[in-house]
């Protein structure tokens, strides 16, 4: 009987869990209008792309002039991604 | 019905509905559904605790009312072994791997609940498809339902397979498990990021930790099983190319190339194509290594039939790949990337040839593991691939990984110049070379494989700590800071490189140690009467006693050898053989059913820095056997008392005849370093997987960093 009883209140709890966001009409989640997942992760690969290519130049793999040119492309690749974030202002030309 | 199978029935319904929820809101963006399917997965995972825990109590209280308790475990199992006896089964494996199924997805959906809101419910929808699968298994399959209730119940139950009563092997399953399912993550959100076709990196950066928690779980099993196979099984190797041991090792090979090519896709935006096959692969290759210890299908083609689990895991394995490569066929085009390889001279280069020899190594294991059954299903004849035929063709590509190992990390990342190369390569180069002559003044000069193996493993060790030396230079121009500190911070700022680095420390001493132990061996096989000896190497052992120990639990036979190494006294070892009782009553009395179970051996071993001394033996109980029979003639041998001083008896017959026995002695250079590489591989995954500055800083840095990125950007 106990067991049956377990059982029951087992199956309750469940159900309970899956339909209480149907009911209630609230899912949760990230609000309206923040950066999406895509550019978080773009965004924070690129400034690991801008740090590796400084250790980089710091550990001799690359010349300065190697880095500086390979700086620059990192950097305005940032600023494309970045103009995606409402409120940046890229640099003037 | 007991609470455990309803909580597998429950699961079965609450998994339906994750796919079904998932789906719907994956197709209408409706995020209460999203959140329905996601607690459908917690749920899950809650219902698959309790079960778990009831089979456990179950185990630990020997209830054998339960037909798996019975069937695995007994009075006299130790507790240790009967908590771990759960996943020594079929069923019970069965239910481990949907419990760390249910419980890795659950942290992976909650991780990922504010992000990916359009992947995480097709992720959910997959997963949720996955323990389906495994729970459908259990519920519609007689034998692989956990919770069968013995007809009737058993007083007392076999016991635990004497095979498996070893503390490596009650970790091996669960460690090889979690492994397995933890690849299912980073799969099913690379199947929403295909269906969505949001194929940027996101999703890998998201399963990032699952993925290397997954792949160190597996690692953690391999090496565990390696250790079991020589500490336990009496042949005296680690790795025989054992069906079983490739059905881990193949999802571990395509799994380590899936974490190194992840990063070019993050950094980079290249290699889509080649990432998301990757991790179809590994998943795949998950679900293949499952099958295969569970399907029969190793023993012989036909025993497949034999076992029902056999043709609906083949069912599903095949769903899975031709749905993947149908979705990626459908989605090449948004895979594409508009990226080239910027030179061959680069890091993205260097992980692509990494890639490439990965792959192929998990081609050539997935062959000739497979050979045999493929030329039994064409031809009638089962033809057999050994050990000799995977070392000839291993050996090459294993090297030129350790090689290009140590190179990768010298090199940059899009283009790098020639000239900037001699350079880095110089101390590692000089390092190499010097092992290079040291090992062949040692004597390495017979075995091309192994001296190359040292050159290039020292290589790549030379290589990391050249890095570490030259970037502790570069911090500590630009500060006052004592050496540890700036190392520490250096390496706590990045501990996915550093922690990458740690492990292929590691990788290059496992290999060293796989060198030095394959190539330099010695091994000797002889029968021995008492007194004589056998010479190994340096070393003499003489067969100084028989032991014997006899018990209702099992029958040890053994010896006691004296060890000399260069005439001097060294040691004493203790090798012997189990012997466990069957289960079901003899035709040759009740005493020889003690005999005629199990038999394990119980090697002894003598571990060092340099070399292992290994043993085993083959007691010779010929004599024993018609002492045996007699025995069980004897008035009241069925009684247990008797039984007890009849098996005692006959233990001091053994001792006063003082048999000869087979011993099979070897010396394994350096197979200690096999385990020492592990714990250090293992250290660096633990520091990969550790969360830093970089995981608190996940949220846009801002507009001071943005500002930054824009000044430096006029500046140039």
């Amino acid at each position: 009987m106990l067991e049956i009883f377990a059982v029951a209140a087992l199956a309750a709890v469940c159900l309970w869990a899956v339909a209480d966001p149907l009911t209630r009409g609230t899912g949760g989640g990230q609000p309206a209008g923040g950066p999406t997942s895509a550019t978080e992760a773009a965004k924070e690969a690129k400034y690991r792309e801008i740090r590796d290519a400084q250790a980089d130049r710091q550990l001799g793999k690359l010349t300065e002039e190697q880095w500086r040119s390979v700086d620059a492309d990192l950097r305005a690749e940032a600023i494309e991604i970045l103009g995606d974030d409402p409120g940046f202002e890229p640099p003037s030309k | 019905m007991t609470i455990g199978f309803a909580c597998l029935v429950i699961g079965f319904l609450l998994a339906l509905h994750a796919v079904a929820a998932g789906v719907y809101a994956g197709l209408t963006g409706d995020p209460r559904w999203a959140a329905s399917a996601r607690r459908a997965i917690y749920a899950l995972a809650g219902l698959m605790s309790i079960a778990f825990i009831v089979l456990e109590a179950a185990y630990a209280r020997s209830d054998f009312s339960f037909s798996l308790v019975s069937n695995n475990s007994s009075e006299s199992t130790p507790a240790f072994y009967r908590l771990t006896a759960l996943w020594s089964s079929q069923a019970g494996s069965l239910l481990l791997w949907v419990s760390v199924l249910a419980v890795f997805s659950a942290l992976a959906l909650r991780s990922t609940r504010n992000e990916h809101q359009q992947v995480a419910p097709w992720a959910n929808a997959v997963l949720g498809g996955v323990a389906t699968f495994f729970l459908g298994l259990m519920l519609f399959i007689g034998e692989a339902n956990p919770f069968l209730a013995a007809s009737p119940a058993a007083l007392d139950g076999q016991g635990l397979n004497p095979l498996l009563r070893h503390p490596s092997m009650m970790f091996h399953p669960p460690m090889l498990y979690a492994g397995y399912v933890g690849f299912s993550i980073p799969f099913a959100y690379a199947v929403g990021a295909l269906i969505t076709r949001r194929v940027d990196a996101g999703w890998i950066r998201s399963t990032r930790h699952f993925t290397l928690l997954a792949w160190t779980f597996l690692s953690i099993g391999i090496m565990l099983g390696a250790r079991w196979s020589y500490s336990e099984l009496g042949w005296g190797g680690y790795w025989a190319w054992d069906p079983v041991e490739n059905a881990s090792l193949m999802p571990w090979l395509v799994g380590t190339a899936f974490l190194h090519s992840v990063m070019v896709q993050e950094k980079r935006g290249m290699l889509r194509v080649w990432n998301i096959s990757l991790i179809i692969a590994t998943f795949s290759l998950a679900l293949l290594g499952t099958f295969l210890v569970r399907s029969g299908i190793l023993d012989s083609i036909h025993a497949f039939g034999a076992s029902t689990l056999g043709t609906p895991f083949l069912i599903f394995i095949f769903g899975v790949l031709a749905g993947s490569v149908a979705l990626v066929i459908s989605r090449l085009e948004s895979l594409r990337s508009a990226r080239r390889l910027d030179s061959l001279l680069s890091r993205e280069s260097m992980f692509l040839l990494n890639n490439f020899l990965l792959v192929a190594l998990a081609v050539t294991v997935f062959w000739g593991t497979f050979f045999p059954l493929i030329s039994e299903a064409l031809t009638g004849v089962k033809a057999s691939v050994g050990p000799p035929w995977f070392n000839s063709y291993i050996t090459p590509i294993a090297i030129g990984l350790v090689l290009v190992a140590g190179i990768g990390p010298l090199v940059s990342w899009r283009r790098m110049s020639p000239r900037r190369l001699p350079n880095l390569l110089a101390v590692p180069a000089l390092t190499a070379l010097t092992v290079l002559v040291l090992a062949l003044a040692r004597g390495s000069g017979d075995s091309l494989g192994a001296t190359l193996t040292f050159t290039f493993g020292t290589f790549s060790i030379a290589v990391v700590i050249a890095e570490l030396v030259r970037a502790a230079r570069a911090r500590r121009s630009s500060s006052d800071a004592p050496l540890p500190r700036v190392l520490g911070r250096m390496i706590g700022a990045n501990r996915r490189r550093y922690g990458g680095y740690t492990v292929h420390v590691g990788i290059a001493v496992i290999f060293f140690g796989i060198a030095g132990s394959s190539a330099f061996d010695k091994v000797q096989e002889r029968k021995l009467a008492v007194g004589e000896s056998i010479s190994v190497g340096d070393y003499r052992l003489t067969y100084d006693t028989p032991t014997a120990v006899l018990s209702e639990e099992k029958q040890t036979f053994g010896a006691s050898l004296s060890v000399t190494r260069n005439g001097k006294p060294y040691t004493t070892l203790r090798p012997s053989r189990n012997y466990y009782p069957a289960s079901s009553v003899s035709e040759r009395g009740p005493i020889a059913r003690y005999f005629e179970g199990e038999t394990t051996s119980e090697v002894a071993l003598r571990a060092g820095v340099q070399h292992d001394l290994w043993t085993a033996i083959e007691p010779d109980l010929t004599f024993l056997r018609a002492n045996i029979a007699k025995a069980g003639k004897l008035p009241k041998s069925d009684d247990p008392r008797i039984q007890g001083y009849l098996l005692q008896a006959l233990a001091q017959g053994y001792r006063n005849r003082q048999p000869p026995a087979t011993f099979r002695v070897a010396v394994n250079p350096m197979v200690s370093w096999i385990w020492a590489g592990g714990l250090i591989a293992l250290g660096g995954a633990a520091l990969g997987l550790w969360p830093g500055a970089l995981r608190r800083r996940r949220r846009s840095p801002g507009a001071a960093e943005a500002a930054r990125i824009a000044k430096g950007a006029e500046d140039a």
